[in-house]
């Protein structure tokens, strides 16, 4: 009772300061500002920055770019954001301290890491209830769904695995051995390669969906950089599958990797301790989160420089364009 | 570094293990079952008397934190078919303790952790040399027992001593608190924390301007609080007041009570630690919650050092995919070895000494204040080898 009347309050408060609809903007979690910061990333301007609960940072969109869906974790829930009227809109039942999740390219499914329990909790989204609850390893962290919806694959930090889950059964049917502290994954836009991070390894494995097995495995090397400060986090992988980019965490750089060969092209010095990865829609910027920093970096896709750097708040950490 | 390839054949066996379980049965786990009993072996003490009645002693440190490493390991288990099991034998006395060893434990277990005096460490170890084991120390911190271990046969979970003073001195050394008041305590402990101190005064070119011993005697009319302005007074001024007191009996009346207002590092003030229950970065704070969940109280550095030596073999046996002593044993001395440990980097054993190399905090009663290596303190082959004691400063190669 007490959350919907604050969340009244506050919808009502920032309708009225609404702006006009934007043509394009970013939305990015503030861990420690527990709010939304709002940013115009081609006037390159804070627009504003809305309270949204305790420590947020997993953050996503709908198919139909209208709504946000952000992990707030300490309040052990993921809020439904309506970014047009900057409100508040409903909750969804996450599981305890959610920090990531997947959404299913139809919006019909999200899929929650729940790190304390060594679960994935399956909602159903038009239904704002939980289908299923799967036990994985421990500390379960980096999640992603196939474009095609056929496959689930969550990462366990400390068990180092990717579990294969089949989403027809919701179940695990092959484990796959990592690097250790596996953080963030992605499927390529045609679901047949799965991207995944590993934050102590250092390194990108790139697997092949249909039988599972690893294609190959990129060590990222900095000269001048202590390698045990490259520590791989956030990873994006262009339409075409032409560039993929992973953030590189407190080695403060983005690497270029080249989809098709599989080789690493390049890194780009960003802001402090990068975490986490977006494409704008039409894919010709890359915005980074800089969780040290607290700012984000614009990369010009075409030809691969930093544009810009933006504060957006106190330790940004996940980020999302809507057209 | 190498490069850190993961076991593509055992991947391999998952991948397909697994799409066979799909069309049959589901429920089969994914290998061959395999079991691994792990011993604790732990020395039961009382608490001593200077410890303030405030201050946690649990009885079953070390306990609780490898029971969550073999909870976690098993978790790991459901995937691989590697199950773990822990069996705790305590004793009061060295004899004791040696005893439940040569009963119990010598012959029948492959894994041993010791949270034991440094005179049962030596006795097992010298007894070690026939029976494959891998023996895990996650208590000492001494110096000595590092440096003559150059065979690796005991793994040293908790930072040696050298590597906290090390630890100390990049960050005295930042702050350019180069002046030392140094007072050490009289127990044998006192002094072989106070050496490693002076070790690290010498490498980073420290003045310890003055060096008391405090001689825990009751005096008639004087309390420890009140001699302590006096016993601070120094000809010469210092930066900061280095204590080496590992068993509490006056560190906790030098802060405040000091002739001058200076700071105090060292077992007292701002302790460098292998692991203190304020940290929270790099994933810990949820380590932090399950072990508080599962044992009901905060995590020590013991039943840290505890936790990751099971976990350490956990992670070498899923890599390697054998309980197998030699296997497991080669593995963990490897270059390809990597440990997540909630600390920001990844672990790895020095094959010198047998010491765990890691990140050190830096910790006051309430919080971390920074963790080594500090920024800046560079080494050719790993920044975490700033901390603690190179090759040449060992028994080994000579």
């Amino acid at each position: 009772m007490m959350k919907k009347l604050s969340f009244g309050l506050i919808s009502a408060a920032l309708t009225c300061a609404a702006l006009p609809v934007q043509a394009e903007t970013v939305w990015v979690t503030l861990e420690r500002d527990n709010a939304l910061a709002k940013v115009d990333p081609v006037a390159g301007k804070l627009l504003a920055t809305v309270p949204i609960g305790q420590r947020p940072r997993g953050i996503a969109k709908s198919p139909d770019n209208k709504r946000l869906y952000i992990a707030v974790s300490d309040d052990d829930t993921i809020r439904i954001f309506d970014p047009e009227s900057q409100t508040v809109v409903g909750e969804l039942p996450s599981g305890e301290d959610p920090e990531t999740f997947a959404v299913s390219a139809d919006g019909s499914r999200m899929y929650v890491s729940n790190e304390d329990d060594s679960q994935v909790t399956v909602i159903d989204v038009p239904g704002q209830k939980i289908v299923k609850t799967i036990a994985v390893g421990v500390e379960p962290e980096g999640i992603a769904v196939s474009p095609d919806h056929r496959w689930l694959a969550s990462a366990s930090e400390t068990t180092n695995m990717v579990h294969w889950i089949a989403t027809d059964k919701l179940e695990i049917v092959a484990n796959t051995l990592v690097d250790p502290r596996p953080r963030a994954m992605t499927f390529t836009a045609d679901s047949q390669q799965l991207w995944v991070t590993s934050e102590m390894g250092g390194s990108l494995t790139i697997f092949n969906t249909e039988d599972q097995q690893p294609v190959k495995t990129l060590v990222f090397k900095i000269p001048g950089v202590t390698e045990d400060t490259i520590q791989p986090v956030g990873v994006v992988v262009d339409p075409e599958r032409r560039f993929a980019y992973v953030a590189l965490g407190p080695a403060n750089h983005v690497a270029v990797i080249d989809a098709q060969t599989l080789t690493i092209k390049d890194y780009l010095l960003v802001g402090q301790r990068v975490w986490n990865l977006a494409f704008s829609p039409d894919f010709q910027k890359l915005y980074t989160t800089n969780g040290l920093s607290s700012d984000m970096s614009i990369i010009d896709v075409s030809s691969h420089k930093v544009t810009r750097s933006l504060v957006v708040g106190n330790y940004p950490w996940g980020v999302v364009s809507l057209p | 570094m190498t490069i850190r390839i993961p076991n593509y054949r055992m991947i391999g066996a998952f991948g397909v293990m697994g799409w066979l379980v799909l069309t049959t049965c589901v429920t089969v786990a994914y290998g061959q079952d395999m079991r691994l009993p792990v011993a604790l072996l732990h020395q039961a003490s009382s608490k001593p008397a200077g410890q303030p009645y405030w201050l946690p002693w649990p009885s079953d440190e070390a306990s609780k934190g490898a029971e969550l490493g073999v909870a976690d390991n098993n978790t790991t288990g459901q995937f691989t078919g590697q199950h773990y099991q822990l069996q705790v034998f305590t004793a009061a006395t060295d004899e004791q303790l040696l005893q439940q060893f040569a009963q119990h434990v010598a012959g029948q277990y492959s894994v041993l952790l010791l949270d034991v005096s440094a005179n049962v460490l030596r006795t097992v170890k010298n007894q070690l040399k026939s029976k494959p084991m891998l023996v895990f120390d996650v208590r000492s911190q001494q110096n000595a027992l590092r440096k003559a271990n150059c065979d690796a046969r005991i793994l040293y979970m908790q930072p040696s001593y050298a590597m906290q003073a090390d630890t100390l001195g990049q960050f005295l050394l930042k702050k350019s608190w180069r002046r030392w008041l140094l007072i050490q305590g009289s127990s044998s402990e006192d002094v072989l924390y106070a050496n490693a101190l002076k070790r690290m005064a010498k490498r980073f070119g420290m003045t310890i301007v003055a060096e008391k011993t405090w001689q825990h005697a009751p005096e008639i009319r004087r309390t420890a609080q009140a001699v302590m302005p006096g016993f601070t007074q120094t000809d010469d001024d210092y930066d900061v007041i280095v204590v080496a007191d590992t068993e509490n009996a006056f560190g906790d009346y030098v802060a405040y009570r000091s002739w001058s207002p200076r700071p105090v590092v060292g077992t007292h003030g701002l302790v460098p630690t292998g692991w203190h229950f304020t940290h929270e970065s790099w994933g810990a704070v949820q380590l932090q919650n399950r072990f508080k969940d599962f044992s009901g109280r905060v995590m020590t550095p013991v039943d840290y050092a505890a936790y990751l030596a099971v976990r350490a073999v956990g992670e070498a046996a899923t890599r390697t995919q054998t309980f197998q002593v030699k296997t497991l044993r080669d593995y963990l001395l490897s270059e390809d070895f990597a440990l997540q440990g909630y600390k920001g980097r990844r672990l790895s054993f020095r094959p010198w000494s047998g010491q765990l190399r890691q990140p050190v905090l830096l910790a006051t009663a309430r919080g971390i204040v920074d963790v080594a290596p500090l920024d800046g303190f560079l080494h050719p082959a790993t920044e975490l080898d700033t901390l603690g004691l190179s090759v040449s400063e060992t028994e080994c190669n000579k």
